[in-house]
């Protein structure tokens, strides 16, 4: 997210002072964004702490009604391990992109946003016939023996299928970090007698870490408000936060609490973008170094 | 470089990912040609019936050709709108740096908080189940990817062009229209093309703005997973997935066979 931000401002940097009437060529986005986007934000903090009555009473409910911060929790842990998953099986890959030729590189990429491009419904149909009753993966799993393996209605089914959906999310920012790494390093450590796996747990992997944290942090944040994905694959039982919001909101018309969830929701959101950019700044401070 | 660099477990790691990118979404294409009304895989009969259903039936049709409207007008909204925002963005004033990211902020707020912070406000607008509600909703959504495409062809825009063009005479509406936009264009371009996509794939905002009259693509393939067990969302996805993977190997040997036409 900091990446586009910086394209965008570093213009303004080094264009000329503008006349104050130039820039009412920004009006129509800040009314656009005002409309869809600010004051129905402002609109649902304000109901969370006005509907039904006035006060934190939506804010207290979330942390007494039993249910909401167990939600919350399992929505946190199902994401962190999503990111995690994401990360390890995208590591190698955007790796190999940065060692192959031109050709491959672009017949890789293709690859990588094929699914990006395709359908996110036609994805996630695909995966609730693969993980479905007597689908393949049971299938499979039957075959050698282990029977019942039915993913669908499981956290452990959203997961999967939401590992494969954030895949590029987490390649093409590791391969932007990996691809400015001067490979010579990696040589260099050897030939001073480092084993592979030394040079690249001293050398490889420090140089990598603002890729990691940003193909990480992009992934969680993704995944916490997820929604369709658990709304297909999981089960009211086992719900994740966004099934919350959107069962409190649409079928008990209660704007208030579901606004209130979406709030800490937020708020979650946040402070891992926060961490995240405290994080950036620490290990970009200690590159310099 | 040369591919022999790979390690053979490292080749087997790219090929187990790129199985796992690419092969989940092929299992939909066999349960599209099946007869039977489940979602059983693989069919034991095959038809073409969820095809004729796709282009026949009003429920499918009509989703589809509203997706192409809204993502229509949403992406021309997002672009127009978003194009003027990027060429303000450039210059220098107080408060450019927390604009834009005001501007691109829509992608980072969670999908579910956006959709039911519209839903609700929307509600009380009068715009649920309405094409206008759907287009300014969704112009939100694509409006961050043309500031960023455009921003980005902007950055590397040679500004005494405009000097040169408005100290030959011309006027400035002139200007921008000889000058800058075709200039601006593959940025312009591809920011349209980003809004498309991510209006005719949007689900969340359209699953809360949908009445039974206005009912988007993604939306009808939802309920049909969810409420209906209608297969026929098996022959809308294998034509998804079969059209875009064409576009997009079209597009890319066609930009590379461009470069070497370029080299020589």
């Amino acid at each position: 997210m900091t990446v586009p931000l910086s394209v965008v401002t570093a213009g303004a940097k080094n264009a000329r002072r503008a006349d104050g009437r130039k820039l009412l060529v920004l009006l129509p986005a800040v009314a656009l964004l005002l409309m869809a986007f600010v004051y129905p934000l402002a609109n649902i903090v304000w109901l969370s702490f006005t509907s039904p009555d006035p006060g934190l009473g939506n804010y207290v409910k979330l942390f007494t009604d039993g249910i909401s911060i167990k939600i919350l929790l399992r929505t946190l842990q199902t994401s962190a391990l999503v990111a995690l998953l994401t990360l390890v099986i995208a590591y190698p890959f955007a790796y190999a992109m940065t060692r192959v030729s031109p050709k491959t590189r672009g017949v890789l990429t293709i690859l990588v946003l094929l699914p990006f491009w395709t359908s996110l419904m036609a994805r996630n149909f695909a995966w609730y016939l693969l993980e479905q009753r007597g689908g393949p993966i049971e299938q499979f799993f039957a075959f050698f023996g282990i029977e019942g393996v039915v993913l669908l209605g499981s956290v452990a089914g959203v997961t999967i299928a939401m590992v494969q959906v954030m895949l590029p999310f987490a390649v093409l920012p590791l391969y932007a970090s990996l691809s400015g790494i001067d490979s010579r390093l990696m040589n260099a450590a050897i030939s001073c007698g480092a084993s592979w796996t030394k040079a690249f747990r001293t050398v490889y992997l420090p140089l990598s870490m603002p890729g990691v944290v940003s193909a990480f942090s992009l992934v969680l944040i993704l995944s916490l408000g997820f929604y369709v994905t658990p709304a297909i694959l999981g089960s009211p039982q086992q719900a994740l936060v966004s099934q919350l919001i959107a069962t409190r909101v649409n079928q008990l018309l209660d704007f208030g609490g579901g606004g209130a969830l979406g709030m800490i929701l937020l708020l979650m959101t946040l402070v891992v973008l926060g961490i995240v950019s405290w994080l950036g700044k620490v290990l970009g401070g200690a590159k310099r170094v | 470089m040369s591919e022999s660099k790979l390690s053979w477990p490292l080749k087997i790691w790219v090929g187990l990912v790129i199985l796992l990118l690419v092969a989940p979404a092929l299992v939909v294409i066999p349960v599209s040609f099946g007869a039977s009304n489940s979602f059983v895989f693989p069919p034991k009969e095959w038809s073409l019936r969820w095809y004729e259903n796709f282009f026949t039936s009003p429920q499918w049709t009509s989703s589809l050709l509203n997706s192409l409207q809204v993502a229509l007008l949403a992406a021309l909204l997002a672009t127009v709108v978003g194009l003027f925002a990027a060429i303000g963005l450039q210059r220098k004033f107080k408060g450019a740096a927390a604009l834009s990211g005001a501007l691109l902020s829509p992608q980072i707020v969670p999908g579910i908080v956006v959709a039911v912070a519209i839903y609700i406000t929307f509600l009380g607008l009068h715009l649920n189940g309405t094409m206008i509600g759907f287009v300014i909703a969704h112009a939100v959504i694509g409006l961050p990817f043309v500031i960023i495409t455009v921003s980005t062809s902007l950055a590397n825009f040679d500004r005494t062009l405009e000097t040169a063009s408005s100290s030959l005479g011309a006027r400035p509406f002139t200007t921008f229209r000889k000058v800058t936009l075709p200039l601006l264009m593959p940025g312009v371009a591809s920011g349209f093309v980003f809004a498309f996509v991510s209006s005719f794939d949007e689900v969340v905002i359209a699953i809360f703005l949908q009445t039974p009259s206005l009912r988007t693509l993604p939306v009808q393939m939802f309920e049909s997973i969810t409420l209906q067990i209608d297969p026929t969302i098996a022959a809308a996805s294998s034509l998804i997935v079969v059209v875009t993977t064409a576009i997009l190997f079209a597009w890319h040997f066609a930009s590379q066979s461009n470069r070497k036409k370029v080299k020589q």
